[in-house]
């Protein structure tokens, strides 16, 4: 494998505290040394004007492969993130049939080896069948590559399963990620309960079905010292609850999307079948307090939940669209533009949100340039405009509610593993 | 309104655009009632109805309202059609738009599906009823029989009263009448009468003893009884001893209060035959002028189109 070299960029690495201009040398597949180098290297990469930094790491991808391949498919979705950025990808387990035994995960490892872009971790379902009753095999899924436990699409509504997968999971090491969402309290709800709802006649939900959810998991990883992260927080008393429950020692991570931290209930205004998403758009008192969750910490890290469809599913009423919204290729640009540049993050905690923050979530040795490192390196323009076009991404999916937004930013050089990734 | 393509909801229509409905259903109430006083105005035109929702009075007084304007009418029977086979909704009025009528009236069960439609269609749509959205026509034939009735909108307190969270009726009653400048109070137990409506511009009771006497007008919703079982409420007979209109609690209301209810009525459960029946109701007058009010509708839209 050739060494590159790269140079003159603003290297960022949060695990690091670097945040200056520097060189990175890379030999074989590992990060060698970051500093002004006279060394040469086969492959030289001008970074002039970039930001250099560990590759991006998503915990949150649908991929839908095995089973709805009209949506995404592994290779498609790697690729997906190749364009966005990210070296690193958690595929979501809610596949049909799921990723609930060791030779599902398998399949997916083997996938994304062939397809040879991002790097992507299987997560493993933590109920057979996500039916929230009996534990699936979690040690041989382990030793299978899963890199974490969630039933997400769906909430372990039993207290007493969840407890015990908080408990048996401690086998493993891996962390159990829960989508918090009482399917009583969600009930025929469609979209946030409030006004826009009232005014547009959908069923609501209220934040209750999310708050009470995080209540129990919280009460529930206090107790059994289990290891536990809460996917998608949308709501200000989540994030408070949170904050708390870590004030007090509970071993407990958290991430939120993009489209949580900056839009509203108000877009599902026109019945806007891309503005459908579980959980729903908040209020923009929710979005206010979750960038001050990210900000802080309490939120560790952003994650998509790239969630696509194919166009027949949204292209419909408003009751029967499929929820989810795709963001593997929006994430970075949309980040930078509302949050960086919008003043509530810095660059440095942007990018710590995006790499070191996810990799101790996961417990992974990812999302850093220290020496020994693997070398997954994203090379960012800060200052590249552009508009939204879903016409011209790499995902098959297409419902993206940023269509049309005017950002900047963009993920140009992607390397996974020491090689140059195309998407 | 003559430079708009669609009729779906009376949220973005101006109390001016209202006015200007009810004034020109007005003028249609005779053509309304006799075949031999119709009306011209669309003719050689083609109205389609696609009710994917059943409806009794609605779906009859569109037709009726079209071919009494002279309108060529075809009511489509949604269950019978190739949506049992699970075509899409945007299938089936991309099919039905090829063919090339002027007006698609739909009715739905998926909040906002007229809004789509029209988005996808070269014809006029006409909204007969949305999900728990709106039912604009219902409102402005309300509207005409309050008007006719009493004289006036403004400054009259409307009771409306029983499932106001599921009533596309009530949102669009809600909206015409604010707009027009009365006063309303929605009513019914916590459960079917959200707080979150008072921001709508609507005072919310829970205690229909003591604001009936306050209403020179009042709306019965039908209880859906499907929503029993839903933890929504009980029983019917404890709705019905709180929140049912009858002879006793008439006693509580002015002398000359207007009893309306759009229809269908469960006799004995938010409403008992002798107040449905009585010298106060005005719910049969509410279907003649439906069929007036949709005639002023399709009559106004039309003049866009040409």
């Amino acid at each position: 494998m050739t060494d590159i070299l790269i140079r003159n960029g603003r290297v960022i690495c949060p695990d690091q505290k670097i945040d200056h201009e520097a060189d990175v040398l890379i030999r074989d597949d590992r990060i060698a040394e970051i500093g002004t180098t006279a060394a040469s290297a086969a492959e030289v990469i001008d970074a002039t004007g970039k930001i250099v930094c560990p590759g991006l790491i998503d915990m949150h991808v649908h991929l839908r492969e095995p089973g709805d391949r009209e949506d995404e498919t592994i290779a498609s979705g790697s690729a997906a993130a190749i364009a966005g950025g990210f070296t690193t990808i958690l595929a979501m387990p809610n596949t049909d049939p799921p990723v609930d035994n060791p030779a599902a995960a398998e399949f997916v490892a083997s996938r994304a080896r062939q397809a040879d872009l991002a790097t992507v971790l299987p997560a493993g379902a933590i109920t057979v069948g996500r039916e929230g009753k009996e534990l699936t095999e979690m040690a041989l899924m382990s030793l299978a590559g899963v890199a974490a436990f969630t039933d997400d699409g769906s909430w372990v509504a039993s207290s007493n399963v969840m407890a015990k997968a908080l408990k048996y999971a401690k086998l493993t090491g891996l962390p159990i990620i829960s989508h918090c969402e009482d399917p009583g309290l969600v009930g025929s709800g469609v979209m946030n309960a409030g006004m826009v709802a009232v005014e547009l006649g959908l069923p609501g939900v209220g934040r209750s079905a999310e708050e009470a959810a995080v209540a129990r998991d919280l009460v529930l990883a206090g107790e059994t010292g289990g290891r536990l992260h809460i996917t998608h927080v949308s709501t200000a008393g989540s994030a408070r609850m949170i904050r708390e429950a870590k004030a007090r020692g509970v071993n407990v991570t958290a991430d939120a999307t993009p489209h949580h931290l900056v839009l509203t209930d108000e877009c599902v205004r026109g019945y806007n079948t891309c503005a459908r998403v579980n959980p729903p758009l908040r209020r923009q008192e929710d979005v206010d307090a979750l960038r001050e969750a990210v900000r802080d910490g309490t939120i560790d890290c952003i994650a998509s939940d790239h969630a696509p469809h194919a166009a027949h599913k949204k292209e419909c009423e408003f009751d029967k669209a499929a929820p989810g919204v795709i963001g593997l290729e929006t994430t970075l640009a949309v980040l930078i533009t509302e949050l960086v540049n919008g003043g509530i993050l810095t660059w440095p905690e942007l990018i710590a949100r995006l790499t070191i923050g996810p990799a101790r979530a996961l417990g992974i040795a990812k999302g850093t340039l220290r020496p020994g490192a693997d070398a997954d390196v994203t090379i960012i323009d800060p200052a590249a405009g552009h508009v939204i076009d879903p016409a011209t991404f790499v995902s098959t999916g297409r419902n993206c509610p940023f269509a049309g937004r005017s950002v900047t930013g963009r993920a140009e050089i992607v390397i996974v593993g020491g090689a140059v990734k195309s998407a | 309104m003559w430079n708009r393509k669609h009729l779906l909801g009376l949220s973005e229509l101006s109390a001016g655009d209202i006015t200007e409905i009810l004034d020109l259903a007005q003028h249609y109430r005779a053509a309304a009632l006799d075949e031999r006083k119709a009306a011209d105005t669309l003719r050689g035109s083609r109205v389609m109805l696609m009710f994917f929702e059943n409806s009794t009075r609605t779906r009859v007084s569109f037709e009726l309202a079209a071919q009494r304007l002279g309108a060529h009418v075809t009511a489509m029977q949604m269950e019978a059609s190739s949506v049992k086979k699970g075509e899409s909704l945007k299938d089936t009025v991309w099919t039905i738009n090829a063919m090339g009528p002027d007006f698609i009236v739909v009715r739905h069960s998926s909040s906002g599906a007229p809004w789509q439609i029209a988005s996808w269609v070269g014809a006029s749509v006409v909204n007969a009823g949305d999900g728990t959205h709106e039912h604009p026509t219902q409102a402005l034939l309300d509207l005409l029989t309050i008007r006719q009735r009493k004289g006036r909108i403004e400054g009259l307190r409307v009771g409306i009263v029983g499932d106001i969270a599921h009533s596309r009726v009530a949102r669009s009653d809600l909206i015409g009448l604010a707009k027009l400048g009365a006063e309303v109070v929605l009513i019914g137990p916590p459960t079917l009468v959200p707080e979150a409506f008072a921001r709508m511009g609507a005072e919310v009771s829970h205690d229909f003893d003591n604001t009936i006497h306050q209403c020179d007008v009042l709306y019965m919703l039908r209880i859906q009884r499907e929503r029993l079982g839903s933890q929504l409420f009980p029983s019917v007979r404890e709705y019905s001893t709180f929140y049912r209109l009858d002879a006793q609690r008439m006693q509580r209301a002015k002398p000359d209060v207007l009893v309306m209810h759009p229809g269908p009525m469960n006799r004995g459960v938010e409403i008992t035959p002798e107040v449905a029946d009585g010298p106060n109701s005005a719910i049969l007058e509410q279907v003649s002028n439906g069929v007036a009010v949709r005639m002023a509708v399709l009559d106004l839209l039309y003049r866009n189109r040409r």
